[in-house]
């Protein structure tokens, strides 16, 4: 099961290093993001903000506040796995939306450890592999404007969205931080609509009640992911 | 800072954060508002960032073919498409537009 997340997650590493390319990130740039940060939808914020006109430092603010939901991963993989000593350190890195998914998604310890381990490793080596074969490609077509790959972007980020949709009041969060976004954008320097959008989201997940699992779902289904525990509700 | 800068700096804080979950006491598992602002996080960037890659224009709002691959790419995703499919799609939406003579 691990293979087929592997595979799908790494496919998608392609648009990416596209998407890096084209926002003006150096092949290097786009190469290390993936191999360091390691966390799709952070990655994905970076070269955001700034394809958007923003500042690095919004996309630093960016990209961090998504990496949020990896540490509350780490808290549920930690109590499960218990890796030790310098394990714990590889597991922090491939600690993200999938390998933590497919854990969670077992219900025997062993076989746990193996979803982890071969989910997280192996999109690791396949999202790398595919970034660097996108941002390549990337580099190549010239122009972005011409191929659409700004339009891209812009499918990316739905796409990522989506899978969260799952029921009305994320559809509600999600309207009005767009709306707040869009609002600000006009009056405050480019990147700091996202951080507005990002305190109207975390006050809005403090003070409401709500499924405690909403919105960690994975980018990629998992095999499996559906029938397990945590399927969201219907409100 | 640079953009090398800032980038090598969110990598290091991302990473932070990762292993910050494996050393934190179980107990702060129980607080489930941990989670659901993490995830209510998550949703509301996902969203403000198809926002702002949709409608940026210097400091102006601009409507023009990214709202196309937007419309599009909502149209794949409500049939199932796979996630490389809709990108493609965003991106043959905004090119063919422009082709038009669309934004």
């Amino acid at each position: 099961m691990g293979l087929s997340i592997a595979v799908a997650t790494g496919l998608y590493g392609v648009s990416f290093g596209a998407l890096g390319v084209a926002s003006g990130f150096s092949v290097e740039q786009t190469v290390a993001l993936s191999l360091l940060m390691f966390t799709g939808g952070s990655q994905f914020a970076f070269i955001g903000v700034v394809a958007g006109g923003g500042t690095g430092s919004a996309a630093f603010g960016a990209a961090a506040l998504l990496g949020v939901r990896n540490a509350v991963y780490g808290m549920q993989l930690n109590r499960m796995l218990k890796p030790r000593g310098w394990r714990r350190l590889l597991a922090a890195q491939i600690t993200i939306d999938e390998s933590a998914a497919t854990a969670a998604g077992q219900l025997d310890p062993d076989e746990q450890r193996r979803g982890f381990w071969s989910a997280g490793l192996g999109v690791f080596v396949l999202w790398n592999l595919f970034t660097l074969a996108g941002a390549l490609l990337g580099d190549a077509l010239g122009d972005p404007r011409r191929w659409g790959l700004d339009g891209a972007a812009v499918a990316a980020f739905l796409g990522l969205l989506w899978p969260r949709l799952r029921a009305r009041e994320p559809v509600a969060l999600a309207v009005v931080c767009a709306l707040v976004t869009v609002l600000a954008m006009p009056w405050v320097p480019p990147g700091v609509p996202i951080l507005l959008a990002a305190l109207v989201a975390a006050l809005w997940g403090w003070f409401s009640r709500g499924p405690a699992d909403e919105g960690l779902e994975p980018d990629v289904d998992p095999v499996g992911y559906e029938a397990s525990a945590s399927s969201p509700e219907q409100h | 800072m640079s953009l090398w800068g800032w980038l090598l700096l969110a990598c290091l804080v991302t990473y932070a954060i990762k292993l910050a979950g494996y050393l934190v006491p179980a107990r702060w598992l129980e607080n489930e508002r941990m989670s659901r602002v993490a995830g209510t996080l998550t949703i509301g960037l996902l969203a403000s960032l198809t926002a702002m890659n949709t409608f940026s224009g210097g400091p102006a709002l601009a409507f023009d073919a990214r709202l196309g691959a937007l419309l599009a790419a909502g149209l794949a995703l409500w049939l199932r498409a796979p996630f490389l499919l809709v990108v493609i799609v965003g991106a043959l939406a905004a090119a063919l537009l422009r082709l038009a003579g669309v934004g």
